[in-house]
């Protein structure tokens, strides 16, 4: 069976496009991605690095006033309880998803593309959920008592609410952060292993030896590997899914006009994997274009289906906005009505609602930006990628702004209406998560491999055991030698 | 130099991928058990070459994951339903409350079901070990970038240096070496 399938020519129309482009041996992976670890800090990455660890600085220097002033330093007032820490929260832990999408679901559903990126993605989720972290942690006010959170049965004899979803969001975002750490640690150990052997210094095998654990790639490994790493993707699947759900029951169990809808969840799922994706690239894009060497595993197809994936998603997101307004406009209630069509989605800038320009901001970003990727010409020009998953960014925050803002400040009772301007502690707290964010992401870049090299290697032609079966005429296996229109089409895509 | 040492096994390198498998499928027949190959990644059939069956890490899972659930439902429903009753808007808290407390039942049987996959493959293969015999022969510094091994322990009932070595070779190793423990 096995020499019909390697004799098997698949059609020109249907070949797909090699995973790994220009032929690359198994060798030259892992040099490629272990290079970026073994060479010298690179000069640019200094450049980056220090304004980026400023900026962290600026933003702990922030929260430390912030703990011994109290929040009366942010701008929030009776009316807007919370705002940009909340908002800000959702932002980081939306940008989470991407990763965990990358890692679980796309592995469920054999999409074999996602090995080069997933690395990186799941690198950029644990840092989005530290940011994230951090708004709630501060703005509980007297942080040391934020393990009143946990269920401890402590000497008051105080429990937390069960049926609070604020409790279920403490499970949800410390459970996904654990898993996402032991996903992705398991996921590290061979390719760690991979830089344990070919560390020079006794410093450096010492440190990755330790954290490989002895790995040695034996069969009687990878069969138990193979399995956890596949339990872990089927119970990270629901998690993601449940996490920016519970995050959005913190407003949907509320009964606020425009927080108060059973749309909340698949609509906040989609837009974390929408604005996800847009940080998964606004990250990559860079880093392709500092090491040239990735080019052959972070192809333009990468580019191409995450830009579609921001499309669907974006136009799923777009669905949720117009379907918000139409449901406020069919139920005729007039709260949601005045939400909907004066505070958010209402015309003239003076006149309407206070926050309504940037309601329009994030339809332009979230629903009008991403449609360009419809055409091929957009996805494959990196500019445009690039550019567009910056509007992306941009206006996920703002979706969270106008749910947050809006609602709050001009609520049920005119006389306790009030503004909400952010204070500079506030702007700067969350231009230093950015700081904290980006200064992970240059330390993991340095320290760890960024791409997950085995799992490439995995989808090389060469690691197909059938297709490189000797025959009698080629007389044994030619290594590397196949040109990309040999494989057969094995990436089992859509 | 390493004569007094006691010999672990014998070590052979194949040239690919499909090379590796079909030795492997050579060795499982020729009856041999304690062997093992070495590859930089999951080779797809490799199991079924060496005669394994699928791997059974996720029975300690399952019972991870019911441990999980049973813990959230005590953790939840002891304190709300008779030491710590918390009654907010004058709602019911008893019983009929179940749904607002799946999700935290959801989270714990997850975390729980992670930690138990990851420890169990610990336990199931036998690491962190951060010594193993295999290391000490300098070619297999290769099988974490491109090289496919094969290793015959000598503890195996039909090892036998000189014949072992014979067969290995046959069947396509190349550098057969002997590994000292």
């Amino acid at each position: 069976m096995s020499e019909a399938v390697a004799t098997l020519e698949t059609p020109k129309e249907v070949q797909r496009i090699p995973l790994v482009t220009n032929e690359r041996s198994l060798h030259w992976i892992t040099e490629n991605v272990s290079s970026i670890v073994e060479a010298r800090t690179p000069i640019w990455w200094w450049l980056a690095f220090f304004p980026c660890a400023l900026l962290a600085m600026v933003g702990l220097c922030c929260i430390g006033y912030q703990i011994s002033n109290g929040v009366g330093v942010w701008g929030e007032n009776k009316t807007v309880g919370w705002a940009w820490d909340i908002t800000n929260f959702v932002f980081w832990i939306g940008i989470g998803h991407a990763g965990t999408l990358i890692s679980a679901i796309l592995f469920l559903s054999r999409q074999k593309w996602r090995t080069s990126i997933n690395r990186a993605a799941e690198a950029m989720t644990l840092f989005a959920v530290i940011c994230a972290g951090i708004f709630p942690g501060i703005h509980v006010g007297r942080v040391w008592m934020a393990w009143y959170l946990a269920p401890i049965p402590d000497s008051y004899d105080i429990w937390p609410n069960f049926r609070s979803p604020l409790l279920w969001d403490v499970f949800a975002v410390s459970t996904y952060f654990t898993v996402s750490v032991l996903f992705w640690y398991t996921g590290l150990v061979p390719d760690l292993a991979s830089l344990r052997d070919r560390a020079k210094s006794r410093v450096k095998k010492f440190a990755y030896g330790v954290f490989a654990l002895g790995w040695r790639g034996s069969n009687r490994q990878w069969r138990h590997y193979e399995m956890a790493y596949l339990l872990l993707a089927g119970l990270s699947t629901p998690l993601v899914l449940s996490v920016h759900s519970v995050v959005s029951f913190d407003f949907a169990t509320s009964i606020l006009p425009g927080w108060h809808t059973t749309i909340f969840p698949p609509y906040f799922v989609a837009g974390a994997i929408f604005g996800g994706f847009a940080m998964v690239l606004t990250i990559m894009l860079p880093a392709r274009l500092l090491y040239p060497q990735l080019d052959d595993m972070v192809t333009r197809q990468h580019v191409d289906k995450m830009a579609k994936i921001i499309l669907l998603t974006g136009s799923i997101v777009g669905y949720a906005y117009l379907m918000e307004l139409y449901i406020a406009y069919y139920g005729q209630n007039k709260f949601e009505m005045f939400t909907f069509f004066h505070q958010r989605a209402s015309l003239g800038f003076n006149e309407g609602g206070w926050y309504n320009k940037y309601y329009y901001a994030m339809m332009f970003c979230n629903v009008i930006s991403p449609q360009i990727f419809w055409s091929k010409w957009a996805r494959s020009n990196y500019i445009v990628v690039f550019i567009t998953s910056m509007f992306v960014n941009a206006g996920m925050w703002y979706e969270r702004f106008v749910i947050i803002a809006t609602s709050l400040a001009q609520d049920f009772l005119p006389s306790s209406w009030h503004h909400y301007h952010p204070s500079w502690i506030e702007i700067w707290t969350f231009c230093g998560t950015f700081g904290i964010f980006l200064s992970l992401f240059l330390l993991f870049m340095r320290f760890l491999p960024m791409i997950c090299a085995f799992e490439v290697k995995a989808v090389t032609p060469h690691a197909d055991p059938h297709h490189y079966r000797p025959t009698a005429n080629s007389g044994g296996p030619a290594t590397g030698a196949l040109g990309p229109h040999d494989a057969p089409a094995k990436e089992g895509h859509h | 130099m390493a004569e007094y040492r006691k010999v672990y096994g014998l070590g052979a390198e194949f040239e690919s991928a499909a090379a590796l498998m079909h030795a492997a499928e050579k060795i499982r027949d020729a009856g041999f058990s304690k062997w093992d190959v070495h590859t930089p990644f999951p080779i797809h059939g490799m199991d079924k070459a060496m005669g394994l069956g699928k791997s059974w890490l996720s029975a300690p899972v399952f019972i991870g994951g019911t441990t999980g659930l049973l813990t959230a439902v005590c953790l939840e429903m002891i304190p709300s339903f008779s030491l710590y009753k918390l009654i907010v808007h004058g709602k019911p808290y008893d019983w009929r409350t179940i749904p607002a407390f799946f999700p935290i039942m959801f989270e714990l049987t997850v975390l729980f079901s992670a930690f138990t996959t990851v420890f169990s493959l610990m336990v199931m293969n036998q690491l962190p070990k951060w010594y193993h015999p295999v290391f000490n022969w300098e070619r297999f510094a290769r099988v974490t970038d491109d090289g496919f091994f094969l290793v015959i322990e000598a503890r195996d009932p039909k090892f036998s240096e000189t014949k072992t070595r014979a067969l290995l070779e046959e069947i396509g190793g190349q550098h057969v070496t002997l590994i000292h423990d």
